[in-house]
């Protein structure tokens, strides 16, 4: 299989990946929302992380628990929780992150079948002494509920060794980026976005070699294209389960050229020490890296990064992309787009559903949002 | 002059609460302090309701609170105007309606008092939910003042100990972060003041609820939204003690004399989530039509749910961990606690849960809420769709025939 296949093999069905991925390694699986939630702690556990998307099918399981004006990850996350299609996962870890996500957490507890529950209660303020504190703390806490639920040491060799192949991953992450963002046509969006999410669900170390040889064959093969037949786009917002969103665009002369989605950027920027406490350095990352709405660090970050990202990476114009009912996206949107109003950015924002999909109005949204850059 | 005699009913004149006129007065002179502030030199904060507000009221700063100007213009019926503006400005319509309007009302003193004062500081607890946080921030920008945000981590099952090393290490900053901001220091003598009479204002806050566990009810959970406003907005004050002193006097009185709120009371009934403010009125008539009271609400009674958490020997620190555990700031299991506590002690027959599009962290979770209820305690639980203040989330008819309905299987059981 090539590395490619490789990616898209595991998106296309995590269940099955994972329920073989046990069989043969005779170890547990652990959801977990948000890129907020210490996933190289679970690593050291020796467990596997998933990340938990809503696969979108059957989301009116969800309507005896929880209302309609609630953003369909939750939702859609929920209905799989209670149709047993996430049966192959052995707990779940809750980092606090929205309103949603929090009630969600009580509501997985008390209904779905997956019996070990872990909430990361992070702290919501990033820039104080008392919540970087805080931040040890509860990272610490998070490696003792750990152990106690798993029955097991988690030794500071694991975490450090966990921590330098999550380094190794957000540094190929990274390469990649470049690649697209240096030579738009070498990777097409779709494959950079599966290859970023294939890392949320398959196995750490496998996932890794995988990635450098594709970033290897990639290397290779980038000559003479030219980066002048695609218009530079950058999307900002939360996470994006709507791969097709990256064919709409380049269907349509389009290229997303660099993002801050936790599907993306989020998810890979800032490294973690080697030295010091091996715990207190995966701490430090979560609170220097690229912030997220429900995060509070100072009061125009958002918008000072957005824009610092853009010209950065010479992006025409922005794409904010937001599941409906997302609250943190949605109060950040208005002042954030005025901003970029005001340094002459275009940009424009499409209102999401998981399970939906890239309908004829979205999809002319962004063709015509692409014929004004 | 003639005297123009208004024709009175006497039976109605009977149940009025006679306190409300001074309540008002109370209210309005608040409110004038408040937005003369400039000119008397005194400093202007924001706070969310759950905030510690009893640090700025030791330090002379006024506490002014946009959740209690939302509900005014909720009560007022300028909600769907001011939310509507908000939209026009960017804010998805899915937000809370109390962030959307007092957004909308900042750019042009809008709502029922012309705006509130500016703000020369915020104080943001996100013990009630996470909107505040991203509210704050917005209208941080906007006024660009400086951002106090209070962090008060879930409770899911028990306050962790490093969570509540966390908010009591916070406490210290707040204070830093207030005399910075207001170039005055702490008085601790004062500041105990501030607690005691905080500590006071809310267990008469608990007993003026009690009341309402008499049958028939003195006073309804309407009654206790409209004097919620106190509490809310002058904790810590002399002036909230005199007046829930006066109020719980009245009431008991009232007991006495065995006059109730609602008449030939039969039915006792829970309330959950925010009031639907522009449709208080019908509501309690409705309600009333069905010889039903509306004696308790989990809303209001979060202002005094977590008093015995305050020491009065170590004030800070204990209001600390006091606001850290209020009401929306835990689990629903910990919630059907206190709603199962509520059942009894009021002696509820019936539930009315008001589905809030506004509040997700109230209105998430009810689903399992009303289950366990009408398994394990038996209780009828009703939930109705609405908006606390944005009126075009809410249909007068289709929550009328829900609660008719409703009544009838609580009278047919
Ligand atoms: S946007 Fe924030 S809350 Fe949502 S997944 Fe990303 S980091 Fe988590
Ligand atoms: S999409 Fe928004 S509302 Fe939904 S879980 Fe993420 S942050 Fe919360
Ligand atoms: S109504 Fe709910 S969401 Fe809005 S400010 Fe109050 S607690 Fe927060």
């Amino acid at each position: 299989m090539s590395n490619l296949d490789a990616f898209y093999h595991a998106l296309e069905n995590p269940g099955r990946y994972i329920r073989q991925w046990k069989k043969e390694t005779e170890k547990r699986a652990i959801g977990f929302f948000c890129s907020y939630a210490p996933e190289e702690l679970i690593h050291a556990a020796g467990a596997q992380p998933v990340r938990i998307f809503g696969s979108g099918e059957n989301m009116s399981r969800a309507d005896s628990h929880i209302q309609a004006y609630c953003c369909s990850l939750v939702r859609g996350s929920l209905a799989d929780a209670l149709s047993g299609a996430l049966d192959y996962l052995d707990g779940t870890v809750f980092p606090h992150t929205c309103d949603s996500i929090q009630r969600l957490s009580d509501i997985w507890r008390l209904n779905s079948p997956i019996k070990m529950h872990i909430d990361v209660i992070l702290p919501v303020k990033l820039n104080t002494a008392s919540s970087r504190e805080y931040m040890n703390d509860v990272i610490k806490k998070f490696r003792r509920d750990l152990e106690n639920k798993m029955g097991i040491s988690i030794s500071d060799e694991e975490i450090i060794k966990s921590s330098i192949l999550y380094n190794r991953i957000r540094k190929a992450l990274r390469e990649l980026y470049k690649i697209k963002s240096m030579n738009p046509g070498a990777i097409r969006g779709r494959d950079l976005h599966t290859a970023v999410k294939a890392g949320m669900v398959m196995d750490r170390n496998v996932y890794a070699d995988h990635l450098e040889e594709y970033i290897k064959e990639l290397r290779s093969a980038m000559h003479g294209a030219s980066s002048d037949r695609y218009k530079r786009v950058f999307l900002a917002g939360g996470i994006c389960n709507i791969p097709d969103i990256y064919s709409s665009l380049e269907e349509s002369g389009g290229a997303a050229v660099w993002d801050e989605l936790c599907t993306g950027t989020r998810y890979f920027d800032g490294e973690i020490k080697i030295t010091g406490d091996p715990v207190d350095a995966i701490a430090e990352r979560y609170m220097e890296r690229l912030i997220c709405p429900v995060k509070y660090r100072s009061m125009n970050e958002r918008s000072d990064s957005l824009v610092r990202q853009v010209r950065e990476h010479d992006a025409g114009g922005v794409i904010f992309l937001i599941l409906k009912y997302c609250d943190p996206h949605s109060f950040d949107y208005p002042d954030m787009k005025k901003r970029l109003d005001m340094e002459g950015i275009p940009s424009t924002l499409l209102e999401l559903e998981d399970g939906r999909g890239i309908d004829g109005q979205i999809k002319t949204r962004i063709e015509s949002f692409l014929e004004m850059l | 002059m003639i005297d123009n005699p208004k024709i009175t009913d006497p039976e109605k004149e009977k149940r009025k609460i006679k306190c409300v006129k001074k309540m008002k007065e109370i209210m309005t002179s608040y409110y004038i302090d408040a937005k003369t502030a400039v000119q008397n030199n005194k400093k202007v904060a924001w706070i969310t309701s759950g905030g510690p507000v009893e640090p700025l009221i030791a330090m002379d700063i006024i506490p002014v609170y946009p959740e209690n100007h939302g509900a005014m213009i909720g009560a007022g019926k300028m909600g769907a105007d001011l939310c509507s503006k908000a939209e026009d400005m960017g804010y998805s319509r899915d937000l809370c309606s109390y962030a959307r309007a007092d957004i909308a009302a900042s750019p042009i003193n809008g709502g029922p008092i012309g705006g509130l004062p500016k703000p020369d500081m915020l104080v943001c607890s996100n013990n009630i939910c996470g909107t505040v946080v991203k509210w704050y921030e917005i209208q941080a920008r906007y006024y660009n003042v400086p951002l106090f945000i209070f962090d008060t981590p879930f409770i899911h099952s028990e306050p962790s100990p490093e969570a509540l090393k966390y908010v009591k290490r916070q406490m210290g900053e707040y204070i830093t972060f207030l005399e910075e901001h207001s170039g005055r220091s702490l008085n601790h003598d004062r500041m105990k003041e501030a607690g005691i009479l905080a500590i006071r204002a809310q267990n008469l806050w608990q007993e003026i609820l009690d009341t309402a566990a008499n049958r028939p009810a003195p006073m309804t959970a309407f009654d206790a939204f409209f004097h919620l406003a106190l509490i809310v907005t002058l904790r810590g004050t002399s002036t909230v003690v005199d007046y829930y002193t006066e109020l719980l006097a009245e009431l008991k009185e009232r007991i006495s004399l065995g006059i109730g709120m609602v008449p030939e009371e039969k039915y006792r009934l829970l309330w959950d989530n925010l009031p639907v403010w522009y449709r208080t009125r019908w509501l309690s008539d409705k309600l009333s039509s069905h010889r039903a009271s509306l004696v308790a609400d989990t809303y209001t009674s979060a202002w005094c749910g977590t008093t015995h958490l305050y020491d009065e020997n170590n004030i800070l620190e204990s209001m600390a961990v006091a606001y850290s555990s209020v009401y929306l700031n835990i689990s629903i299991d910990r919630m059907y606690e206190i709603i199962r506590g509520m059942i009894f002690k009021y002696g509820i027959n019936g539930m009315i849960m008001h589905s809030n599009r506004s509040c997700k962290p109230y209105s998430f979770g009810q689903y399992d809420l009303q289950k366990m209820i009408m398994k394990n305690l038996k209780i009828p639980v009703l939930i109705i769709e609405a908006d606390m203040v944005d009126e075009r989330a809410f249909s007068e008819s289709q929550t009328e025939t829900r609660i008719d309905a409703f009544m009838e299987t609580l009278a047919s059981g």
